[in-house]
């Protein structure tokens, strides 16, 4: 454990060797391609007066939000979609459709119908995440094998009792692996909408990213980049990590990290 | 005895049943006029080769799928849905792998709204133990080799203490050693429980080895062709030598039936 965290250690501090001796050989222009020391300042300035912190609490609260809603409809409707063949042929092909359409095309419908309000970011990153979380939740209560049910209505379950302690239990690997894609898309999502949406309710992460390059300033690009990068792995190994490696645990799947 | 047996009132009925298929365009007589009367406390094995419908009596048993026609009763009342009356133990484990060993066992206890979490854990662990797994109870299903996983199959279905067990080739997956422990365990258990079981097999030495009675079906119509009664002293053992006189004359009798039954398909 100790020897990998330390290899990767020594390869991020060789990725930045190699980051500013490429600066100082100056095949770039230093506006083109800053040194880290610079972004590094950047941040730490940016940190020192609240504004990092600030941007980010805004894109949070976005993204808390709107996935959160992304995954009370979706959940919900994937079920829907999963049981009843009406819903699996109307809903289900509407999101398999709409899995596809990239993000940022909700955004001049988004500003159509809400203006420059938290409701456009809302919008766009709900129908970012809400389609692939149907699909994943339909697959995954799909593929619950017919013998667990079968199973649990011999032993006297019914109704709501084999929704709750047999399909979603069964299908909680697929339903995760859903929740993860969804955030993924939300996550995109939210960064487009914020880079093409100014709006005055606050500024995010995306909105300093895109002032970064109105002003050229490509320390404050790359160091954005970097934030959003961190905070995006930050969720996968805080939150998605250790809830896959229990599912594995339980499943017999994969390995346990 | 025997008169005592015949006068008290049949614990599983089966009359008149019929069941018939569509596959591919073409009609097919899964069950043709069965006729089973089960006691209480009997260990009955149903035989027959593959398709010959003693899987589909065993599901029509256990409420999971409907005769078309006939009447089926458990104590007197007919059985039109499934539910723990008729617990089925099945050729795949099919213990929730989301759930340990213990969690499997309880499932179906905490469908028991009488009794207390209290003594559910007593019950659970009383046929873990019984089963020979009570130090695997943390366990989960994928960590257990497959005699241990249909063990735990077997104290679930127990637990709840259903009227009739029904057993659909449960050991049917596994290697020859661990079905011999098996056979051994499960006539333990039934002597010391009493407990009515249906059992289908198509190992005829597997249902000898078993059965108080062992029903011969064969294919196309699926039919009751004989019942065996079999008074060998338990515990029986697999490789005996009375065992095989036994099996061997089942065995001739189905060959015959096969026959039979493949000159009429041409």
């Amino acid at each position: 454990m100790i020897r990998r965290v330390s290899i990767a250690v020594c390869f991020f501090i060789g990725l930045l060797l190699i980051w500013e001796g490429l600066f100082r050989l100056r095949i770039w222009s230093p506006v083109l391609l800053p040194s880290p020391v610079a972004v590094g300042a950047y941040l730490w300035e940016i940190a020192c007066d609240g504004i990092l912190w600030s941007a980010a609490a805004v894109t949070l609260r976005r993204i808390i939000l709107g996935y959160g809603c992304g995954l009370m409809l979706g959940l919900p409707l994937g079920l829907l979609c999963s049981r009843l063949n009406f819903f699996r042929d109307t809903l289900g092909l509407i999101a398999l459709g709409l899995q596809t359409l990239p993000s940022v095309c909700w955004v001049p419908l988004a500003l159509l119908w809400f203006g420059q309000t938290e409701s456009a970011m809302f919008f766009i990153v709900i129908m970012g995440s809400l389609w692939s979380v149907i699909i994943a939740i339909n697959t995954g209560v799909r593929q619950v094998p017919p013998i667990y049910v079968r199973a649990a209505r011999t032993m006297g379950s019914r109704g709501m009792h084999t929704w709750l302690k047999v399909f979603l239990p069964a299908a909680l690997p697929f339903i995760v692996s859903g929740m993860k894609q969804g955030w993924a898309f939300a996550w995109r999502s939210l960064m487009a909408a914020e880079i093409y949406v100014t709006i005055l309710t606050g500024f995010g992460l995306g909105h300093i990213l895109h002032y970064g390059r109105e002003l050229n300033a490509m320390e404050q690009v790359i160091g954005i980049m970097g934030v959003i990068l961190v905070i995006g792995l930050l969720v996968d190994k805080l939150f998605f990590s250790p809830v896959e490696s229990i599912l594995h645990r339980r499943w017999g799947t994969g390995s346990a990290d | 005895m025997e008169t005592c047996v015949a006068e008290a009132p049949a614990k599983l009925s089966v009359h008149n049943i019929e069941k018939e298929f569509v596959l591919q365009g073409h009609k097919i007589h899964a069950l043709e006029d069965i006729h089973l009367d089960i006691e209480e406390g009997e260990f009955v094995c149903l035989v027959g080769p593959s398709g010959c419908g003693k899987s589909t009596l065993l599901n029509i048993m256990a409420g999971l799928s409907k005769a078309d026609r006939g009447d089926l009763r458990l104590d007197g009342n007919p059985i039109d849905h499934p539910g723990p009356h008729c617990l089925v133990m099945f050729q795949e484990h099919a213990l929730f792998p989301w759930l340990n060993v213990l969690g499997n066992v309880l499932f179906g206890l905490k469908l028991k709204p009488h009794l207390s979490p209290k003594e559910r854990l007593e019950v659970a662990r009383y046929y873990l133990d019984l089963v020979g797994l009570s130090n695997f109870e943390k366990a989960y299903i994928h960590e257990l080799s497959g005699g241990m996983r249909q063990r735990v199959a077997l104290a679930r279905a127990l637990a709840p203490n259903p009227r009739v067990l029904l057993m659909d080739e449960p050991f049917a997956a596994l290697d020859a050693l661990t079905r011999e422990q098996l056979y051994g365990d499960l006539q333990r258990i039934w002597m010391q429980r009493k407990k009515t079981i249906v059992f289908v097999t198509h190992n005829v030495r597997e249902a000898v080895c078993l059965g108080d009675r062992v029903v011969l079906f064969s294919p196309r119509p699926g039919r009751i062709r004989q019942i065996y009664d079999v008074d060998l002293p338990r515990p029986r053992d697999i490789n005996s030598i009375n065992l095989a006189v036994h099996a061997t004359e089942i065995t001739t009798a189905l060959k015959g039936y096969l026959k039979e039954a493949g000159a009429v398909a041409e």
